[in-house]
C-alpha cells in the first residue's frame, strides 16, 4: 500500500496541515485524543473534504482540489472499524456480516463470508439479533463486516478502546489477521502504546493536527520511555505454565520466570515495567525478588535524561530503566554483564 | 346514537381526507425531516422557519392565504386553471388545507427518529459501500420508521380535526366538503340537534382512540424489529 497524503482541512477551532507519504502494510496513526487522528480517517475515507490538497492511494487519485476530483466514500473502498462497533441495529448479525459484501462488484469479491465465518468464529453468532451479542462479539462482526466489503484499506479507529483489557488482547489476533490472512493494508489508529507495538510495524505520530514524527514502535517507545507514567513496557509472551509453591512458572525462550498467579492459558502475553527491573553488577546471594537473569547489555539509549538499557536474555530481549548516575556507577556498556532482579509481581498478563 | 347518511358522508369523507393529506405529506416530511438532520446548506434556518409557521399561525389565516394563493386569481390558482384542475371547494381543497397545517407535526415526529440515529451508522455504512440514497433506504429509512409512524399518526388525528383552514379553502358543502368537524359545527348551531352533535362526537372520540392504539402497536412492533 501507498498512501500519499497533503491535506488541509479547518475545523471550528482546529485545523489539520498533514503531509506523509506511507508505505507499508500496517501502519500507525498515534496521538492523544483531539490530535486529529479521527478527523484524519473520516478525510481519507471521504466522510469529510478537505479544504485544500490531494490524497492518492497506490496511484489512483481519491481527492485532489487542484484537479477537482473527489470520490464518494463508496467509490473509495476504504472501510473503517470505529471505536463502538456501529452495527446496524435494525439487522441481523448476518445481515450486518454481509451489508458490506452485498455492495460489492463481483471482481472485487476476493474474500468470501464462507472463509470469513470460519476464520473469526462466527458461525454461533450469525442468527442473533445485535443486542444479544457482547461487546467483543459486536467488535469481530463489525470487523469481519469491514472485511467483507473487500476494501483496499481498511482505517481502524481505535477499535479496541472500548473493550476491557481481556477482550482486547483476544481481539487482535483477529485485527491482524486483516493483513496476515487477507492482505488488506490497514492504518491503525491508537494512543496505546502496547496497541501500537501489537498491531503495526511502523507508526506516524501526530499532534495537535501535524504530522511530528515518523517512527517504529519500538523507536515511539524508546523515546516516550521517561515520559509515560509505566516507563518502556516490556511485552513478554510466555507459554507452558506450572505451578510453582504458590507461585507460577512460566517458559520464556529458554528461561524460566516466576510470576503470580493470574489466568493460566497455554500461552500468553505479559507486560513489565521497565521501572520495575532492578540491575547488579555482581550476583546478589540472597534477594526477595523472585527472579534473577542473568544477562549480557546489547546497546543503550537515551530518553530525556534516562538511560534505557536493552538486555539480551539468552536470545530473549528486556529493557530496564536506570537513571544516569546508576549508569556511570555500574559502569554499564555494550557488551558487559549484570543480573536482572525482577519480583513475580511485577508482570501484568495482557491476554 | 343515530347516524344520517349525511352525517356517513361527513365520516367517510373526514377518514378519506386524512388518509389522503397524510400520505401525500409523508414523502414531503420524510425529505424535510433528511435535509434538516442530515445535511448542512445556505438556508437551512428558513426551511426550519417555514416548517414550522404553520404550527404557529393560526389555522384560518392559513386557510386564507391558501385562498389567496390556489383561489380564481391567485397565480397557482390561474396556473392550475388553465391545466383544467380547480382545487376550491372541493375535497381535494380540504386534503391540502389538511396536509399544510399537519405538516410540522410529521415533520418534526420525523426529525426526532432521525435525530436519534448515531450519525457514525450512516458514516459506516458508507464506507461499506453504500451510495447516499441507498445508506438513505437501507439504514436511515427503517431507523426512523418509529417517528415516520409517531408523525403519521399525529398528522392523520392532526387531519380529521381540522377546522379552520378547511372552512375556508373548500367550504362547508354537506356531501362534498363537509366533514366530521364541519358537520359538527352545522349541528352545533342549531339547539334541537344536541343528540345529532354527540353522535358525531362519539364517532371522532372511537377513530382517535384507534389510531392512538394503531400507534402504540406499530411502534412497539418496531421496537422489536429494531432489536431495542
Amino acid at each position: 500500500m501507498k498512501l500519499h497524503i497533503d491535506i488541509e482541512k479547518t475545523l471550528g477551532g482546529f485545523s489539520l496541515q498533514l503531509t506523509t507519504d506511507l508505505s507499508g502494510e500496517r501502519v500507525g496513526i498515534f496521538g492523544d485524543s483531539g490530535s486529529g487522528k479521527t478527523t484524519l480517517i473520516h478525510l481519507l475515507s471521504g466522510l469529510l473534504r478537505p479544504d485544500r490538497g490531494e490524497i492518492l492511494l497506490d496511484g489512483e487519485c481519491l481527492f485532489s482540489s487542484k484537479r477537482g476530483v473527489d470520490l464518494s466514500p463508496e467509490q473509495r473502498r476504504i472501510a473503517i472499524v470505529f471505536q463502538q462497533a456501529m452495527l446496524f441495529p435494525h439487522l441481523s448479525a448476518r445481515s450486518n456480516l454481509l451489508y458490506g459484501y452485498r455492495r460489492c462488484s463481483d471482481a472485487d469479491r476476493a474474500i468470501t463470508p464462507e472463509s470469513l465465518i470460519e476464520l473469526f468464529q462466527l458461525r454461533p453468532l450469525l442468527q442473533r439479533r445485535v443486542r444479544h451479542l457482547s461487546g467483543g462479539e459486536k467488535q469481530r462482526i463489525a470487523l469481519a463486516r469491514a472485511v467483507l466489503s473487500n476494501p483496499r484499506l481498511l482505517l481502524m479507529d481505535e477499535p479496541l478502546s472500548a473493550l476491557d483489557d481481556t477482550l482486547r488482547f483476544q481481539i487482535i489476533p483477529y485485527l491482524k489477521s486483516v493483513s496476515e490472512e487477507f492482505r488488506i493494508p490497514y492504518l491503525f489508529i491508537s494512543h496505546s502504546m502496547t496497541e501500537m507495538r501489537l498491531m503495526a510495524e511502523q507508526v506516524i505520530v501526530v499532534k495537535g493536527g501535524q504530522l511530528v514524527e515518523e517512527t517504529t514502535p519500538e523507536g515511539l517507545a524508546r523515546s516516550r520511555m521517561a515520559l509515560s507514567q509505566g516507563g518502556y513496557l516490556n511485552l513478554l509472551r510466555l507459554a507452558d505454565p506450572v505451578a510453582d509453591r504458590g507461585l507460577v512458572a512460566w517458559r520464556w525462550g529458554r528461561n524460566t520466570l516466576l510470576i503470580s498467579p493470574d489466568r493460566l492459558e497455554e500461552r500468553a502475553l505479559f507486560e513489565l515495567s521497565s521501572r520495575d527491573i532492578i540491575l547488579f553488577r555482581k550476583h546478589p546471594e540472597a534477594i526477595s525478588a523472585r527472579n534473577l537473569l542473568e544477562c549480557t547489555v546489547k546497546e543503550m539509549f537515551d530518553a530525556d535524561g534516562r538511560v534505557g538499557v536493552v538486555l539480551s536474555v539468552n536470545g530473549e530481549q528486556l529493557v530496564a530503566e536506570i537513571v544516569r548516575s546508576a549508569a556511570d556507577e555500574l559502569g554499564v556498556a555494550a557488551g558487559s554483564t549484570l543480573f536482572a532482579a525482577i519480583k513475580a509481581s511485577a508482570f501484568r498478563q495482557l491476554g | 346514537m343515530e347516524l344520517t347518511p349525511e352525517d356517513i358522508t361527513a365520516i367517510v369523507l373526514s377518514l378519506k381526507v386524512a388518509f389522503a393529506a397524510t400520505a401525500l405529506s409523508l414523502p414531503l416530511g420524510f425529505a424535510a425531516a433528511w435535509l434538516i438532520v442530515f445535511r448542512t446548506f445556505r438556508g437551512k434556518v428558513l426551511l426550519e422557519v417555514l416548517v414550522n409557521l404553520p404550527l404557529t399561525l393560526p389555522p384560518v389565516v392559513i386557510g386564507y392565504l391558501l385562498l389567496l394563493l390556489l383561489g380564481k386569481n391567485g397565480w397557482l390558482g390561474q396556473l392550475l386553471a388553465s391545466a383544467g384542475i380547480h382545487l376550491i371547494f372541493t375535497w381535494k381543497a380540504a386534503v391540502i388545507a389538511s396536509a399544510v397545517v399537519g405538516f410540522p407535526l410529521l415533520v418534526r415526529s420525523i426529525r426526532l427518529g432521525m435525530e436519534s440515529i448515531d450519525p457514525l451508522l450512516v458514516k459506516a455504512s458508507r464506507t461499506l459501500g453504500a451510495s447516499w440514497l441507498d445508506s438513505l433506504l437501507s439504514v436511515i429509512l427503517p431507523l426512523s420508521m418509529k417517528g415516520i409512524i409517531a408523525g403519521s399518526s399525529l398528522m392523520f388525528a392532526r387531519s380529521l380535526g381540522e377546522f379552520g383552514a378547511t372552512i375556508i379553502l373548500a367550504g362547508n358543502i354537506p356531501g362534498v366538503t363537509q366533514t366530521i368537524p364541519l358537520a359538527i359545527y352545522d349541528y352545533a348551531s342549531s339547539p334541537s340537534s344536541t343528540a345529532m352533535a354527540l353522535s358525531l362526537c362519539f364517532v371522532s372520540i372511537v377513530i382517535s382512540v384507534a389510531v392512538l392504539f394503531l400507534h402504540e402497536l406499530l411502534s412497539r412492533k418496531i421496537d422489536r424489529s429494531n432489536g431495542l
